[in-house]
């Protein structure tokens, strides 16, 4: 699991790259869990190379939800593959969390 | 074709199953999808038992066997871990509770519920058993 950043003034993109499991989501609530996170407006998420999520990397973004809307910060994902999109489904985030086709929808909300 | 593997109970080795489940279901033809589920729904188990139950105790394992019989694909998770999984004491959870508390966990075992079509866990003596079940094509 890799996870590259980009920043604009307003926006941190984190892409996702590889599997997120039980081991590799640790990397992932690490990142999330940094204090200069919330001083962006949005957090995107690129899904693009993303593979796998299993419940610990779904988790990592259940337990970060709250404390991005407290701060008001939106928390985006885009770019998801269809067996990645379908575990979100599995347990209904796909209707509490914001998911977007693609990276254009993502940067206009 | 390895139907049969024995890990350590290292969260390391979740892809080492992934990957084993994943090369057994090649030769059925299943979808994208169907097969991410059934990897999911043993990641799950496998996961929780590596961390839950065996505490990550790499001298402790985990054997897995997989079969396949009238289009009903079977896993079996076995191990020695003292403490064993209580099906009766599932709860389904609420994710707006998860969200609003920022809880991790506690999600796995609805996954496991919702894929499989049947989940067993049995326990004899300090030896645990937990089958899955699921109905391809």
């Amino acid at each position: 699991m890799k996870i590259n950043q980009q920043t604009t003034e307003n926006t941190l993109t984190l892409s996702l790259d590889g599997e997120l499991d039980a081991s590799s989501s640790v990397l992932l609530d690490t990142e999330l869990t940094k204090p200069e996170v919330l001083d962006y407006k949005k957090v995107l998420i690129d899904c693009q190379r993303l593979n796998y999520i299993s419940s610990a990397g779904l988790g990592v973004f259940i337990s970060h939800l709250q404390r991005f809307q407290d701060a008001n910060v939106k928390l985006v994902f885009f770019n998801m593959q269809e067996k990645v999109h379908n575990v979100f489904e599995i347990l209904g985030l796909d209707a509490l969390m914001t998911i977007v086709p693609s990276e254009a929808e993502a940067t206009a909300i | 074709m390895e139907n049969a593997i024995r890990i350590s109970c290292s969260r390391h080795n979740l892809k080492v199953v992934r990957d084993f489940v994943s090369s057994y279901l090649a030769a059925y033809g299943l979808s994208d999808l169907q097969l991410n589920q059934i990897i999911l729904a043993v990641d799950e188990v496998v996961a929780n038992l590596i961390i839950h139950a065996n505490h990550e105790d790499e001298s402790q394992f985990l054997d897995l066997r997989v079969m396949m019989e009238k289009q009903v694909f079977e896993i079996e998770i076995e191990d020695d871990s003292k403490s064993s999984y209580q099906p009766s004491l599932y709860k389904e959870p609420d994710l707006q509770e998860h969200i609003r508390v920022g809880k991790k966990g506690g999600v796995g075992m609805t996954l496991v519920n919702r894929i499989m079509d049947r989940v067993e866990f049995t326990t004899t003596g300090t030896h645990n058993v937990c089958r899955l079940y699921k109905r391809i094509g």
